[in-house]
């Protein structure tokens, strides 16, 4: 189970390769990559933050969770911090296992948890400003007063 | 209720660049909660004040609830809403 945070750039390859198994029919890979816009706004670069090492136990933990619950071969969760630029690859999750339908849905489930709770951050910088963001699937957001949700 | 012992408190993303600091040790009093050692941080940052709705917390890199104890020597990380991915 590869489970990484680091500033170093990360890529398909790396997590395919590190799910590979003999009993995997299927391999799922999906990369999160850094947008030129977000809600009507150009986007100059990204800046992530993290807290590693529980980033690393969480991405673990829903690692784990995510090959009990979907019969998974292995699984592996990569997230870049630091200044990343357009198109660069921010997130890899890989999943292997033996078919199509369950590494669609694992990979899906996967991505959805490490928005929601692991411990990662990030700015985004504009040509005139830059703002942290605050996750609207974050457990953060979901605690919050109706009237703060956006 | 004396002091016994010290919290290390991290804050991260926005807190961090609000309060100009990434780490600060408190001295913890004795019983105190989560939410407790929050307030001290906010009395010292008041600035952090408005984050405070959504902010979530870990004792020793576990998530935590506000009304869990602080036990002395732990790290307790002031967690604004994640936006990874």
């Amino acid at each position: 189970m590869l489970i990484r945070v680091t500033e170093a750039p990360i890529s398909a390859d790396e997590g395919a390769r590190a799910v590979a198994s003999p009993a995997a029919g299927a391999i799922n890979v999906f990369l999160g990559v850094v947008r030129n816009t977000n809600l009507g706004r150009a986007v100059s670069h990204l800046v992530y933050d993290a807290y590693p090492s529980m980033a690393e136990k969480e991405m673990r933990a829903i690692a784990e969770e995510a090959k009990a619950r979907f019969g998974l071969e292995d699984c592996a969760i990569l997230h870049r911090t630091g200044r990343l630029e357009i198109g660069e690859t921010s997130l890899v999750v890989a999943v292997s296992c033996g078919h199509r339908r369950e590494s669609y849905e694992a990979g899906l489930w996967v991505v959805n948890e490490v928005k929601k709770r692991v411990p990662v951050w990030k700015k985004e910088v504009w040509e005139d400003g830059e703002e942290w963001i605050e996750g609207p699937e974050s457990l953060g957001m979901q605690q919050a007063p109706a009237s703060m949700q956006r | 209720m004396g002091a016994m012992g010290t919290v290390t408190v991290l804050l991260f993303a926005s807190l961090a660049e609000r309060a100009g600091t990434r780490r600060l040790e408190l001295p913890l009093e004795e019983g105190a909660t989560v939410g407790e050692v929050r307030d001290r941080v906010v009395a010292q940052f008041p600035q952090l004040a408005p984050a405070v709705p959504t902010l979530m917390y870990a004792l020793d890199e576990e998530y935590a609830r506000e009304d869990a104890p602080v036990r002395p020597g732990s790290t307790l990380a002031l967690i604004p809403p994640v936006s990874g991915g």
